[in-house]
């Protein structure tokens, strides 16, 4: 009578290269893997998470080893081969499962820390598994407990309101010259791992479009896709730059791609709307004179590396408030999980018992069916009473925090004192 | 009446701006609600002054240099409070209420009494271009005070150094903007002030113009701001440039109320 396994099973941004994680996402919408998941019979409940830096599937199972294979196989087969699903997917059962979606909810296993487009994209996928009906009491459980998580990591920490990476910290200087971030558009010149996620933070406050030029185009549009943005090639820089107002810059170019004097004649064209560089290559990409400019203002990543060392104590302080409220709804979810362990006991008890006073009653007083409505509704009321009654010391000591038995052991001890796993027939009241 | 009226809402400015400046260091919200609640105190104590003092004076009270200098105080709280009601600037209300009671200041250590006015002065174009002029200045304050802001957010994000300013002030597309709206309505109401300063000099002198101090200062100050809105709208100068220009245009103004009427003899003397 134990209750089922929750799995986690998934790759991200930390354990699985770009180019693995390309192949698993799932590119086509939720629908159809989620209903292929759905013909697999060890799964009970099920839901998926796909976004550019992870793809999780979440289920509850029986036979744990068993599901695992089938889901990787039916989720993952076809895209890599059996080692390498060993070597990058992550698989979490029970309490570490439960960690980790909380992680994921508040945040603190994104490629940002703290960024707030994390919680959205879990609501959809979870809209998506609530649509095909996949989502159980469990899963619904455990999903919008997430959701209150994250909320609670939120609001009690500053985690959300601090520069906490350096992007984050180019999002923060860029409300400082632009006001919101609503509208603005942003051009990505070069197609690295780290303008990506500046890209991602940007896309997260509303960044109107993503622009992306890069030297091969093919790359340019991959990345472009992820955003809805479109692509360009280097050539086009000048022109971009009359539409634009950030730009990221991170080619593994030697010399300089733009200069102060490119910049200067765009700013006459632009009538001096203000331009919000960022330099995230090495060696740099831009020539620092840009920024004696009037309104244009260039960081390169040393400037910014500056801007995230006087956040950072800050920083790590929040974080480690943020572990720990999640250490803390884990507990509280692993109650209550329990709880759920002890509830088909209780439900099969009181049954149990309430069989045998009923019996007993009828023996003496003739068969409820016979009696007239009032007489009936009394004997009811009775057996009823007479029920709570004798189950009320077990229900107590199932129910009571006992630190030195857990809640397991209790349960047997209740299952062997009234026979519940016995045969019917040879049982007892004692 | 007027005067005791006068007394407390100078005390209550003085509290405001200490609300707001405490705040404007420890940036705690309760601080800057009641800022704003004590400001609006001082603000309707002051109104209550200048209606008083209109009554007891039988004229609309722009005639003596403190009342020049408590309304010119009095309208650029007007020009505040509208624009709080229509943008969120973060911590103007410090700048502001800071530059409020210095003007109250300035106005209460002045010559309070109450001067019968000449025949000359006697007409209602008193009320109209002194009214129009010194709103004008209102919000050529205002649009100073943004300037200054916007210089001083803009140096630290130039410079890469962030001190005391860059968390506290706005963003510099907030500042600008604060800057563009009073231009666009302060350069306006000002070259209305000229012309009915004009057409009543015409009415009480024979003459349109007679070149005395305040009057070629005025002139000087609004060339300045003239160039300031026209490299705007054509060339689109924003930020920087324009904030300097108006920060010029204001010491401009300054001179034109206090240099001009203090240090350059002219018909603008104050009655006082």
């Amino acid at each position: 009578m134990s209750r089922d396994a929750i799995v986690l099973l998934g790759v991200n941004h930390k354990t699985t290269p770009l180019a693995v994680r390309e192949k698993l996402a799932l590119a086509a919408g939720y629908e159809e893997p989620l209903r292929a998941l759905g013909q697999l019979e060890d799964l009970r409940e099920y839901y998926l998470l796909s976004t550019c830096n992870r793809v999780e599937v979440l289920f509850t199972c029986r036979d744990v080893e068993r599901a695992r294979d089938r889901v990787l196989d039916l989720l993952f087969g076809q895209a890599i081969t059996n080692a390498e699903a060993e070597q990058y997917v992550y698989r979490y059962v029970n309490a570490e499962a439960v960690e980790h979606l909380f992680l994921v909810a508040a945040s603190l296993d994104s490629m940002i820390v703290g960024e707030a487009q994390i919680l959205g994209q879990l609501k959809e996928a979870y809209r998506h598994a609530t649509k095909v009906g996949s989502s159980g009491f469990i899963l619904n459980k455990l999903l919008h407990k997430s959701f209150s998580v994250a909320k609670r990591v939120r609001t009690e920490t500053r985690i959300g309101a601090h520069a906490v990476s350096i992007s984050y910290a180019a999002v923060e200087l860029g409300r400082k010259i632009f006001g919101a971030l609503a509208g603005k558009k942003v051009l990505l010149v070069g197609a690295g791992e780290m303008a990506e996620l500046a890209a991602e933070h940007l896309v997260a406050q509303g960044i109107a479009e993503v622009v992306v030029a890069n030297r091969t185009l093919q790359r340019a549009v991959n990345l472009a896709r992820c955003y809805n943005g479109r692509a360009v090639s280097l050539e086009e820089l000048l022109d971009q730059l009359r539409q634009v107002d950030i730009i990221i810059s991170s080619t593994g170019s030697p010399d300089l791609i733009l200069r102060k004097e490119d910049v200067r004649s765009v700013m006459r064209e632009r009538r001096n709307r203000p331009l919000f560089f960022i330099d995230i290559a090495v060696p740099r990409d831009l020539d620092p004179g840009i920024n004696d400019l009037d309104n244009v203002f260039l960081y390169d990543i040393d400037d910014l590396h500056n801007v995230v060392e006087m956040n950072k104590s800050e920083r790590d302080r929040e974080a480690v408030k943020a572990q720990r409220i999640i250490a803390e709804e884990k507990l509280k979810f692993g109650k209550w999980l329990a709880n759920m362990e002890s509830t088909p006991t209780i439900v099969q008890l009181r049954a149990v018992v309430e069989g045998q006073v009923r019996a007993e009653v009828e023996k003496t007083m003739g068969r409820f069916d016979g009696m007239d409505e009032q007489r009936r509704q009394g004997l009811e009321r009775m057996v009823a009473a007479i029920t709570g009654k004798v189950v009320f010391p077990a229900l107590h000591y199932l129910k009571t925090d006992n630190h030195c038995i857990g809640m397991p052991e209790r349960i047997k001890t209740v299952r062997e004192l009234y026979l519940l796993d016995t045969t019917t027939g040879e049982q007892e009241e004692s | 009446m007027s005067f005791l009226l006068f007394q407390s809402s100078v005390v209550v400015y003085l509290l405001a701006t200490a609300a707001y400046l405490v705040f404007f260091l420890t940036q705690k919200n309760t601080l800057r609600r009641t800022g704003r609640a004590i400001f609006l105190v001082a603000f309707l104590l002051h109104t209550a002054n200048l209606i008083a003092r209109a009554f007891e004076a039988g004229h609309t009270p722009i005639t003596s240099h403190h009342e020049t200098v408590s309304f010119f105080a009095w309208s650029l709280g007007c020009c505040y409070l509208s624009f709080r009601w229509r943008y969120v600037v973060k911590n103007l209300g410090a700048f502001v209420s800071l530059l409020v009671f210095g003007l109250m200041l300035i106005a209460a250590f002045s010559s309070r009494t109450m001067l019968p006015l000449p025949p000359a002065l006697q007409s209602w174009w008193l009320p109209v271009h002194a009214s129009t002029s010194l709103f004008a200045d209102g919000f050529l304050a205002l649009s100073c005070i943004g300037s200054i802001m916007y210089l001083l957010q803009e140096r630290e994000i130039k410079k890469k150094r962030f001190g005391l300013f860059y968390s506290r002030l706005p963003s510099l597309e907030t500042l600008d903007k604060l800057n563009h709206h009073c231009l666009s309505v302060g350069f306006p109401l000002f070259t209305l002030g000229l012309i009915t300063g004009s057409l009543w000099a015409k009415q009480a002198w024979g003459a349109y113009w007679q070149w005395d101090p305040k009057e070629t200062w005025s002139l000087i100050t609004w060339f300045l701001y003239a160039a300031a809105v026209h490299q705007r709208f054509t060339v689109g100068w924003r930020g920087r440039r324009v904030a300097i220009l108006s920060i010029v245009g204001f010491l401009s103004v300054l001179f034109t109320l206090w240099g001009a009427s203090f240090l350059l003899e002219g018909v603008h003397t104050y009655v006082a």
